[in-house]
């Protein structure tokens, strides 16, 4: 990573069930990189956030990634993907898809509406924190991610 | 992943035979089975997805890309460009792997549809721990579309 980055990251964690968002934040909070972890329980939520709509999401800053789960409640994830990635403010910021699903079909779908990963959830913790320590080593410890771009 | 897959196919355009061959090299070091297809420009990147000629006829599709950014005749920019405009090849991964640390080129790739940004480290040992870290993300991590599943 580069010197003039900011020391952290910021992370959305988009996931209308409110048990495996914690169950999130607490893994990325083990994998060891620092992370500021932000979460948006629906599709309406997370674009408040990410186009900073509104008195809560003044001045929030700009995610250098999202993870997003694909069965939500309101617009469907895959819905709310293709969105943000017509949205010229927003389509830089990587989005990985982590989901219960293993659905080829969903599979397929996600990356053609422009993901940058699918990441089918383990039932069992501990594969679960490995699973996004890995997923941390790519995107905090190995890519190069947008500075500055907001 | 499962162990039943299919050896992943991994299409590499770069401009520079010296860094194709130190890809091939990090892949073996890192025992990543995969199948390196390498293309010397953009424009051959796109004619073997598409297999067109006699060249590319029965060119396997490839799980994922790894594009070089400064190439003649047709720039990874371009071409990450034309083929997120492809139904067809759109849903394939392209992750960057350049020299180049310019914050635009960061910039503009992500917006261009990229799935990661490397910079390729001078240090060679430091270029195998790159395709390491890569290859655990792609192929040992996260789902991708079953190409045996595929179109032919």
């Amino acid at each position: 990573m580069s010197e003039s980055r900011a020391s952290f990251f910021n992370i959305l964690v988009i996931e209308d069930e409110p048990g495996e968002a914690r169950l999130m934040r607490l893994a990325l909070q083990k994998s060891g990189f620092p992370l500021e972890v932000h979460h948006a329980s629906d599709d309406r939520e997370a674009l408040c956030f990410l186009r900073r709509e509104g008195a809560p999401f003044d001045g929030v800053p700009r995610p250098d990634l999202i993870l997003l789960d694909l069965k939500m409640t309101g617009q469907s994830g895959l819905e709310l993907l293709a969105t943000l990635k017509l949205d010229e403010r927003l389509r830089a910021i990587p989005v990985v898809v982590v989901t219960a699903s293993g659905l080829e079909a969903d599979v397929r779908a996600a990356y053609q509406r422009g993901a940058a990963g699918y990441l089918a959830k383990s039932a069992d913790f501990n594969e679960f924190i490995a699973a996004v320590c890995k997923l941390g080593q790519y995107w905090f410890g190995r890519v190069r991610l947008p500075e500055n771009p907001a | 992943m499962t162990t039943e897959r299919h050896r992943f196919v991994i299409l590499l355009a770069e401009d520079e035979p010296a860094d194709a061959h130190l890809v091939q090299v990090a892949l073996s070091e890192n025992h990543i089975l995969a199948d390196l297809q390498h293309v010397a420009d953009g424009r051959d990147a796109l004619e073997y997805l598409r297999r067109e000629g006699p060249r590319f006829a029965d060119a396997p599709r490839p799980d994922l890309i790894l594009l070089d950014l400064n190439m003649p005749r047709m720039d990874g920019r371009q071409f990450l460009a034309a083929i997120k405009l492809e139904q067809n090849f759109k849903d394939i991964p392209v992750v960057v792997l350049t020299t180049s640390e310019v914050e635009r080129d960061i910039v503009s790739s992500y917006h261009l549809g990229a799935a990661g940004y490397i910079t390729k480290p001078v240090d060679v040992v430091q270029f195998i721990a790159a395709i390491r870290d890569l290859g655990e993300y792609w192929f040992e991590l996260v789902r991708l579309p079953d190409n045996q599943k595929a179109r032919p």
